[in-house]
C-alpha cells in the first residue's frame, strides 16, 4: 500500500516536471524581457558574434529594466503598426468566418439534402489539406482579383476555411428535432429557427471555433509571407524574426507583448479549447 | 373549430425560408466562396501542370518528369516522409502514455492545461528559444557538457547537422503533445466506467483493465489524432523557417520549403505538377482514412 502511495507520487511530480518544462520557454521571455541591455549582451554574447563559449542566463536578472518595453511601446511606431494588422486580420477573419461558416454547419446539421455526405467529406478534405497545396490556387485567384499585396489577400481565404464548419457543425448536432419541427408548425421560418433556436444552442461550438482560430491566425507565417510584400502590412508574428540579434531586448519584449493576448485568449476561452479540439475529431 | 398546426402550416405562403431548398441559401456563402477560392482554381492549376511557366505552351507530362526527377523534389519528399513516419507515432504514442498516467490523477485538469500552453505561443515567440537551446553555444550543450556527455571542443550546432531533424521533431512533439492529451483522455473517459469498474472487480489489474477494457475502445480516437497529426505535422514548417530560412541543413528541408522556393522564384509549372500530385496523394489517403474508420464504426 505504501509503496503505491510513493509511486503516485513519483508519477504526479514527474508529470508535473514535465508539464513545467513545456511552460518554461515563457520565464525565459519573460526574464529576458526586463533584462537590461548590458546583461543580455553579456549573456548571449556568444550567440551573436558566434563565439566559442557558451551563453548564460540568470532567470532573474541582475538590473532588471524596463527599458526596452519603454522603448518599443513609445519609440517604436513599426511596432503598433504591426501589432494593429494583427489585429486586423485576426479580427476580420474571425468575424467573416462567423458569418460565413455559421449558416454552413446549420445547412449540414437540419437539413438532408441530397449531396450532403459528398459534400461534407469534400470539406473534410479541404480541411486537411496543408497551405503549401492550395497555395498556387489561392494565389492564382487573388493575383486575378488583384488584391495580392493588401490584406484581403490573407483575411479572404481564410473566412472560407471549412474548418469553423465542423466545430459549430458538432455544436448543432446536439440540437433536438423535435424542437425544430414543433417551431415549423408554429410557423416560425427557417431564418427565425436559425437565429432563435440555433445559434443560441450553439453558442459553445461558435466559442471553440473563435479560440482556436485566434490561436491560429494571431500565429499565421505562411499566407502573409506568401502573399504580402509590403511590410508594413505585415502581422506582429513576421515582425518578430526580423528584430536582429544586437536588438534582442526589443525580441524578448515584442515576444511577450505577442503573448499577451494569446495567453489571454487561452486562459480564458481553455475548457472552450477543449471543447474545440474534441469536437474536431471528426466524426459525425 | 380549431386549425391544427399542419393546417395552419400549409396555408402559410411559401418564402424562400419556409421553402424545403432553404437549406441552400444557408449553404451558398460558404460553398461560393470555396469554390471560388480553392475549387476553380484549382482546375487552373491542373491546367499549368501541363504547360510551360512563361509561354503557356502545352508540354504535356513533361512538368511531372522534371518534378519527379528533381533532386530537391526527391529529398523533400524523403524528408517530410522521414518526418511524418517519426513523429506521428512519437506522439501518439506518448501521448497515449502520458494520458493513461494523467487520467488517474487529481491534478489532471492542471497538468493538462500546463500541455496545452505551447499551443498558445505564436511560432514567432518560441524562435529565439530555440536558438537559445539548440545552438553551438546554447544551452542544450550546456547541459551536455556539465553531465559529461560532450567534450568542450566538440559542441555541435544543432541546427546545423543532421541533428536539425531532430530539433524539428522535438517542436513539433512540444507544440502538439496538449491537444494529444485532451484527444485521448476523451477518448479513455468516453468509456464507461461500469466496465472498468466491473473489470476490477473481476480482479484485472490496472495494467489488465487499461489493455484489454479501454484500449480495443480507443480506436476511433487512434483514427482522430492521426489525422489531426498529421495536418498539423505540416505545421512545423513555420518554426522550420523562421529558425533556418529559406534554404536551411539538408536533413530539415521540407517539401514545404520546396513549395516555397519555387513560389518565391515563380518556377510556377513545377509547383503546379508537384502540388497535383501531392494533393492527389493526400485527397486519396484522407479519402482511404475515412473509408477505414467509418468501416470500424458500422462494426
Amino acid at each position: 500500500m505504501m509503496r503505491k502511495t510513493i509511486q503516485k507520487a513519483a508519477v504526479k511530480t514527474a508529470l508535473f516536471l514535465l508539464g513545467a518544462v513545456f511552460c518554461a520557454p515563457v520565464l525565459f521571455l519573460l526574464s529576458g524581457s526586463v533584462m537590461s541591455r548590458y546583461e543580455l549582451t553579456e549573456n548571449l554574447r556568444s550567440l551573436m558574434t558566434d563565439g566559442e563559449t557558451l551563453i548564460t542566463w540568470s532567470f532573474f536578472p541582475l538590473y532588471p529594466t524596463f527599458e526596452h518595453y519603454g522603448r518599443i511601446l513609445f519609440q517604436t511606431p513599426q511596432f503598433f503598426t504591426v501589432f494593429w494588422n494583427s489585429m486586423k486580420i485576426v479580427f476580420c477573419i474571425l468575424a467573416g468566418q462567423f458569418v460565413i461558416a455559421v449558416p454552413a454547419a446549420w445547412a449540414f446539421a437540419v437539413y438532408p439534402f441530397r449531396f450532403r455526405k459528398w459534400l461534407f467529406t469534400l470539406y473534410i478534405v479541404l480541411m486537411l489539406m496543408p497551405f503549401q497545396v492550395t497555395m498556387l490556387s489561392s494565389y492564382l485567384v487573388l493575383d486575378g482579383l488583384a488584391i495580392m499585396d493588401t490584406h484581403r489577400a490573407v483575411i479572404l481565404p481564410a473566412v472560407f476555411s471549412t474548418f469553423p464548419v465542423f466545430l459549430v457543425y458538432r455544436g448543432f448536432c446536439d440540437l433536438p428535432r423535435g424542437l425544430i419541427e414543433a417551431a415549423r408548425i408554429d410557423g416560425a421560418g427557417e431564418w427565425m429557427i436559425f437565429v432563435k433556436l440555433g445559434l443560441p444552442l450553439a453558442s459553445g461550438g461558435i466559442l471553440s471555433a473563435a479560440v482556436l482560430g485566434f490561436l491560429e491566425y494571431w500565429s499565421l507565417i505562411e499566407q502573409p509571407l506568401a502573399f504580402l510584400e509590403d511590410q508594413s502590412l505585415w502581422p506582429l508574428s513576421l515582425y518578430l524574426p526580423e528584430i536582429s540579434l544586437e536588438q534582442v531586448g526589443y525580441s524578448f519584449v515584442a515576444s511577450v507583448i505577442t503573448l499577451i493576448p494569446a495567453i489571454f485568449v487561452f486562459l480564458s476561452g481553455r475548457e472552450y479549447l477543449e471543447q474545440g479540439i474534441v469536437a474536431s475529431g471528426l466524426k459525425e | 373549430m380549431q386549425k391544427t398546426g399542419l393546417q395552419r402550416f400549409l396555408k402559410k405562403r411559401p418564402s424562400i425560408w419556409q421553402s424545403k431548398y432553404a437549406f441552400f441559401w444557408f449553404l451558398l456563402p460558404s460553398l461560393a466562396g470555396v469554390t471560388v477560392f480553392v475549387l476553380v482554381p484549382f482546375l487552373d492549376v491542373v491546367r499549368r501542370s501541363f504547360v510551360t511557366a512563361v509561354t503557356q505552351e502545352w508540354t504535356g507530362l513533361r512538368n511531372y518528369q522534371i518534378v519527379f526527377a528533381n533532386q530537391a523534389f526527391r529529398l523533400a519528399v524523403k524528408n517530410t516522409v522521414r518526418f511524418t513516419f517519426v513523429c506521428l507515432p512519437l506522439l501518439i504514442g506518448i501521448g497515449l502514455f502520458l494520458s493513461v498516467q494523467l487520467s488517474r490523477l487529481k491534478e489532471m485538469q492542471l497538468i493538462k492545461s500546463m500541455f496545452l500552453f505551447p499551443l498558445a505561443m505564436p511560432a514567432a515567440t518560441v524562435v529565439l528559444i530555440w536558438k537559445m537551446l539548440f545552438s553551438r553555444q546554447g544551452f542544450l550543450n550546456g547541459i551536455l557538457l556539465k553531465t559529461g556527455f560532450v567534450e568542450d571542443g566538440l559542441l555541435p550546432d544543432y541546427m546545423g547537422t543532421g541533428a536539425a531533424f531532430w530539433v524539428l521533431v522535438f517542436s513539433y512533439i512540444w507544440k502538439n503533445l496538449g491537444y494529444t492529451i485532451v484527444l485521448w483522455l476523451a477518448g479513455i473517459f468516453s468509456v464507461s466506467a461500469d466496465l472498468t469498474e466491473a473489470a476490477k472487480v473481476d480482479g484485472a489489474t490496472e495494467r489488465q483493465c487499461f489493455w484489454r477494457v479501454i484500449f480495443p475502445n480507443l480506436k476511433g480516437s487512434l483514427y482522430t489524432i492521426t489525422v489531426l497529426s498529421f495536418l498539423n505535422s505540416f505545421k512545423v514548417f513555420r518554426e522550420a523557417y523562421l529558425v533556418a530560412g529559406s534554404y536551411p541543413h539538408e536533413s530539415m528541408y521540407l517539401l514545404q520549403h520546396l513549395f516555397n522556393n519555387w513560389f518565391v522564384n515563380l518556377e510556377l509549372d513545377k509547383m503546379a505538377a508537384a502540388a497535383v500530385c501531392v494533393g492527389m496523394l493526400l485527397f486519396a489517403a484522407i479519402l482511404f482514412l475515412q473509408r477505414l474508420w467509418d468501416h470500424e464504426e458500422h462494426i
